[in-house]
């Protein structure tokens, strides 16, 4: 959202649409749930082309009261992103699926980080450049999403922090 | 009569007890065994496959004798487990700061039909300069994975695309090829890098 502030300020037409669709999307930010989900340190590896898949780690943190459920997640730079788990059984061998919808009770927090729940991003409509970013909006059971901007870290990062 | 009938269950008896004795071996140490569980890596002096590194060199388990070596497998198009392994070993060959220069440490894929040497070249250059890439045939790979007693196994993913399952354990020889200990993948680095140190001092 700031980018698109920052770029239409010349155009007043253009200005004009953006507040209203910024009326119009309101009602989605104040359904009683979205500002109780707190989306921290999110961060995705960059890509080699288009080819693979890319993953994307952030923590989400349930401030509310009741339990959340995420149902999904979007980004215009895949065409299908689901959040799946890495798994390691006994004898050492990872896997990989679907980690299904996650529920997240109130007070608590769902880490998705390298190893284990990430962010997979298929089919990539562009590669991820390490210093770019890109728009990831994540959609819960109760009908709020939450929009966040993901920045592009190395293939060989560990972390925002790092 | 009665002598031929007691002779017979005998007969009957000991062919029992071989054939359980058989099936026994056959489970256990026989070719019905289940491969790879919870089996040693062999000695890289006893392995015997060919691939090739992503410089375009011919290499086999021979290449790593006479260097204490870490050996991994993954594949290129792994979103999450082979980067992060790839950015943890660099981060221990950071660590390990001059002591890392005398290791061979090699990442093998599983899936050398996307993983071609160049392919290799590109992805290794992401990481610590130490790491190298090999690929090659897909029964070369097979065999490498049957001396680690490792695993893989490709699974189609709903893309349309596949993804492969394999073994993520760091495996780590002495100088003279003798395996020392494997890294579990999600280990804390502060047993890794001691693991590396043991290797690196193990003297045979």
């Amino acid at each position: 959202m700031q980018f698109g502030k920052a770029v239409v300020k010349k155009n007043h037409l253009i200005k004009v649409l953006v507040s209203l669709l910024t009326f119009v999307g309101a009602p989605t930010s104040t359904l009683a749930g979205s500002e109780d989900l707190v989306v921290e340190g999110a961060w995705a590896r960059a890509s080699i082309g288009t080819s693979r898949p890319g993953a994307a780690y952030m923590t989400i943190r349930n401030t509310g009261d009741t339990p959340v459920t995420i149902v999904g997640l979007a980004t215009p730079i895949a065409l299908m992103s689901e959040i799946h788990e890495t798994r390691t059984n006994a004898e050492g061998v990872s896997s990989m699926s679907s980690a299904g919808e996650i529920t997240i009770e109130p007070g608590q927090n769902v880490a998705l980080e390298p190893g284990g729940l990430h962010a997979m991003l298929m089919r990539l409509q562009a590669p991820m450049q390490e210093g770019e970013s890109f728009p990831l909006t994540l959609k819960f059971d109760n009908g709020s999403t939450v929009e966040i901007v993901v920045p592009i870290l190395g293939i060989a990062a560990r972390g925002p922090s790092e | 009569m009665r002598r031929r009938t007691i002779l017979g269950y005998a007969v009957a008896g000991a062919g029992a007890l071989a054939s359980v004795l058989l099936f026994g071996w056959w489970q256990v140490d026989g070719p019905g065994a289940p491969e790879s569980t919870g089996l040693l890596p062999l000695d890289l002096s006893v392995m015997d496959f060919s691939l090739t590194d992503h410089e375009g060199n011919e290499v086999g388990p021979e290449s790593l004798i006479g260097r204490p070596s870490m050996v991994f497998f993954g594949f290129t198009y792994c979103p999450d487990v082979c980067p992060t392994t790839l950015s943890d070993i660099s981060g221990w060959l950071d660590e390990l700061g001059d002591d890392a220069t005398e290791m061979n440490v090699v990442f093998i894929t599983v899936d050398p039909a996307r993983d071609t040497v160049e392919t290799m070249e590109e992805y290794v250059s992401y990481f610590h300069s130490a790491i190298r890439g090999w690929t090659g045939a897909q029964d070369q790979i097979a065999q490498a994975v049957r001396g680690f007693r490792a695993s893989y196994e490709r699974v189609p993913t709903k893309s349309g695309d596949y993804t492969m399952n394999h073994t993520a354990s760091v495996f780590l020889f002495d100088r003279s090829g003798r395996f020392v200990s494997m890294i579990d993948y999600h280990e804390p680095r502060e047993f890794a890098v001691p693991k590396i140190r043991r290797a690196l001092e193990e003297e045979s």
